[in-house]
């Protein structure tokens, strides 16, 4: 097989998403024309940034069904999780000391969380079932008088499952505890509805929907109280301090509703070559088994996970044909680590239940609303190959085609 | 293969995508596994060992980037090599050759010098309890 050195296939669109030109077009004029302060409320070039800032704020909660009040913009979805958790438990101090999220969270919870309960919260892990999904019995059961907070994922970016976050919402509120949810992989992808859902917040980030990186933001629910954790000069009504990234925030608020207006071609282009995709891998191999939910899934992703091959060779070969995707494997995990204890298979995958041994070949396809059919015919053209390729490097699949248990 | 960019160095993608030495030997005199699925990363290396010298060495790894590469690098430093002189052969070398690993792969090299150790082991114990009589 031929590298073909004129493919460049971004499958890794659950990482993030490349700017719409559209969007850049609409950033441009905030960095050296309309660059004001919107502080800087008595001079044009103030009103004029401080004018564009409300519309921003409009446009990005229109896209989650929110009052633009209701807006706290930031440096990104980790920011968002990081506000939305420790500020709330600041300001509500008096609400116990119990927390609840999901084992299937982004590491901007996930980690926020065990440090809070290395510094006395207690902290409630909820497993999922094998198709990723919170069990509202499990959540129902797990809420406590000193419950103060549950955080549940909207969708996963790597086994592409989508909660019921209405019904999660519906049971933290009948007990009267505040619910958050990371809809950094979602909003801007499917229908989000902050009413709908019942969150009392919900993280955004830009650059999940063709928007720029470096911005995101936190939906809080009128009447909720937050402490702010970056203290200053009171933007964002105090609840987050620094000189707003304003190109940032047009640039969110244009992709904003460039997704609102375009989620249905979207979404029904997204399913097609999902569809394709699925397709052609479903009946391929008997050592290939797909992760997350079948139907509850986000637009356009496909995970699995192989036997006898491991993930971060399968990425580097898959990246030598032009082709760049994702893995859940220790091996791909991080690169820029001290050495290997910095390396660790996905709490998502384990969380799954597929044996930590497998976890090594997993694969994560998150297409975007620019690839194309004949790309996932390259793929799945190129893909066999490079599997065969790697079986024959196993030891694995040798002991495998000899009639023995490799994993024994 | 097309100049893309890599966390590794050109050597290390030279010997992932075109591993020499991969496969089996049908009559190895040693054959030693090392590591384990569970880590994500096994290695298998066979040796033809005669009169001291190794004549052939091939391997088969499941494994990442790095291990591929240094099971590949590391078959192509053994071959020719008296016992002697494999026995010296370090995983700081294997790495070398291959013009660096970024730290976090560094394990990955260490298996390579552990498969290594393990099929000398075991030659030198199937020397020890080989009988007399069956000395040429």
């Amino acid at each position: 097989m031929q590298p073909d050195a004129q493919r460049d296939i971004y499958f890794d669109h659950a990482a993030t998403t490349p700017v719409d030109s559209r969007v850049v077009e609409a950033m441009l004029p905030y960095f050296a024309e309309r660059f004001g302060n919107p502080s800087s409320h008595v001079h044009s070039k103030g009103v004029e940034a401080n004018q564009e800032l409300d519309q921003s704020r409009a446009s990005a909660a229109r896209l989650i069904n929110a009052p633009a009040e209701t807006i706290i913009f930031t440096s990104g979805a980790t920011e968002a999780n990081n506000l939305a958790i420790c500020g709330y438990l600041e300001a509500n101090r008096e609400r116990g000391k119990h927390l609840i999220i999901s084992e299937i969270e982004h590491y901007s919870v996930i980690n926020l969380c065990l440090k809070l309960r290395r510094e006395g919260y207690d902290l409630t892990l909820l497993p999922v079932d094998k198709l990723g999904l919170v069990h509202p019995d499990k959540l129902h059961a797990a809420v406590r008088r000193e419950t103060a907070l549950i955080s549940i994922q909207h969708a996963s970016s790597e086994i592409g499952t989508i909660q019921n976050i209405k019904e999660l919402a519906a049971i933290a509120g009948e007990a009267g505890v505040f619910f958050h949810s990371d809809a950094a992989a979602s909003a801007g992808n499917i229908p989000v509805d902050v009413v709908d859902l019942g969150v009392d917040a919900l993280t955004v980030s830009a650059h999940n929907f063709y928007g720029p990186k470096g911005v995101g933001a936190l939906y809080l629910r009128p009447g909720a109280k937050l402490e702010a954790q970056i203290i200053g000069g009171f933007q964002e009504r105090g609840y987050r301090s620094g000189t707003e990234n304003l190109a940032g925030i047009v640039g969110m608020a244009k992709a904003a509703e460039l997704a609102l207006a375009e989620m249905p071609q979207r979404r029904e282009h997204l399913t097609v070559l999902q569809q394709r995709l699925w397709n052609g891998l479903s009946q391929k191999y008997e050592f290939l088994h797909f992760t997350g939910h079948p139907s509850e899934r986000l637009p356009g992703h496909v995970s699995f996970w192989l036997e006898y091959i491991e993930g971060e060779s399968l990425l580097l070969f898959l990246n030598v044909y032009g082709i760049q995707t994702a893995s859940g494997s220790a091996c791909a995990s991080n690169m820029r680590g001290q050495d290997e204890h910095d390396l660790a298979a996905s709490h998502v995958l384990t969380a799954v239940g597929v044996p930590a041994e497998y976890c090594s070949g997993s694969l994560t396809v998150s297409m975007g609303k620019d690839n194309t059919e004949d790309e996932v015919d390259y793929f799945l053209q190129i893909f066999p190959q490079v599997v065969e390729r790697l079986l024959a490097m196993s030891p694995l699949w040798a002991d495998k085609l000899k009639g023995k248990n490799p994993y024994q | 293969m097309p100049e893309g960019a890599s966390p590794y160095s050109k050597k290390v993608m030279d010997h992932f995508v075109n591993p020499r030495n991969m496969g089996e030997i049908a009559d190895a005199t040693v054959v030693a596994d090392v590591g384990n699925p569970a880590c994500g990363d096994m290695m298998r290396l066979y040796l033809k060992i005669e009169n001291g010298i190794i004549v052939d060495a091939k391997f088969k790894t499941f494994g990442c980037g790095a291990a591929i590469a240094t099971s590949s690098m590391l078959t192509e430093m053994l071959k020719g090599k008296s016992l002697e002189d494999a026995k010296s052969i370090s995983n700081q070398a294997v790495a070398e050759a291959l013009d660096g690993l970024p730290p976090v792969k560094m394990h990955c090299s260490v298996m390579a010098e552990e498969a290594l150790l393990k099929a000398l082991e075991q030659y030198n114990r199937s020397q020890e309890q080989k009988p007399e009589s069956f000395e040429v």
